[in-house]
């Protein structure tokens, strides 16, 4: 919307891409203009990480941010959220530098999300794939959409414009 | 609200897997048309276009009305919005994150070839 203020920040954005491969995997998809080599620092470097990972407009506060990126090694993120605060935890299954990163999330009620990043470098540019295995379709649908029912709400009112604005054709 | 939706995306993610459905919902967002009006459109038999009909129904991406014999087709709008108001959303969340990734390689970048200069010295 604001696409001046946008082009100022980064001048060559990249699409991002999101698809749902099945009832339990999302799959995410960027190209990053850079070696795979940076890419990679700035996804296991904690002090790199935290500068990007927690979108703006959610309006968390990321309090602490612990990744020990190795096999076996743990990470813990902890936010606050105007009140509260939400931990975000699990363990790196594998470490390939400059190429996967595999993590498990076990913050969740109801089992193991699996994450696993790739970095596959072409020409100096960096295409990403983030692809989650959640461990049902049911921890997939309401935790990948962060407050489900509020975005339906908002939904409700987008829905009954768009509605009378067909009929109006 | 929930549950119904869940069960939904699914059906949807079904029905618009088919590239015929997907011309039917495209023809349907231009006008409403007959089961008739769609198979000859898409050269097909009436039992073939009702079968597709029936899965985008299932989906809630079209909602029929029968007419005296004839059963007209219409965009169950609905559906088709919240799903994709689902995917945008997710993909908007991962677009953030990766605009300030660039921001982030950009500076490593800008870090390296400066390092490089002061090596090569």
């Amino acid at each position: 919307m604001d696409a001046r203020r946008e082009s100022e920040a980064t001048p060559t954005k990249n699409p991002t891409g999101v698809e749902r491969k099945s009832e339990r995997e999302l799959v995410v998809t960027r190209t990053i203009n850079a070696p795979a080599r940076l890419v990679f620092e700035a996804w296991t470097k904690a002090e790199l990480f935290r500068r990007w990972w927690v979108p703006k407009s959610y309006g968390l506060t990321l309090l602490s941010c612990e990744m020990d990126v190795r096999v076996g090694g743990q990470y813990r993120l902890v936010f606050r959220h105007e009140d509260s605060t939400m931990e975000f935890f699990g363990t790196y299954v594998e470490v390939t530098p400059h190429s996967r990163l595999v993590w498990t999330n076990e913050e969740g009620d109801d089992g193991e999300t699996v994450t696993t990043v790739t970095f596959d470098e072409k020409a100096g540019k960096t295409l990403l794939v983030v692809h989650d295995r959640y461990p049902s379709r049911e921890a997939l649908d309401s935790g990948s959409t962060y407050a489900l029912p509020e975005v339906l709400d908002q939904l409700d009112e987008l829905l009954a414009s768009l509605g009378s604005s067909t009929e109006a054709k | 609200m929930v549950q119904y939706s869940q069960t939904h995306f699914d059906a949807s993610f079904g029905a618009l897997s088919d590239a015929t459905r997907r011309g039917v919902l495209e023809q349907l967002g231009r006008a409403d048309a007959s089961i008739t009006a769609l198979a000859e459109r898409f050269h097909m038999t009436l039992t073939g276009m009702r079968k597709h009909v029936g899965i985008l129904e299932q989906a809630g991406l079209v909602s029929t009305e029968k007419v005296g014999r004839v059963r007209t087709c219409k965009l169950g709008l609905r559906g088709l919005e919240e799903e994709a108001a689902w995917i945008e959303r997710y993909r908007q969340l991962w677009a953030e994150r990766f605009d300030a990734l660039d921001i982030v390689v950009e500076e490593l970048k800008r870090k390296e070839k400066a390092n490089g200069r002061k090596k090569r010295k």
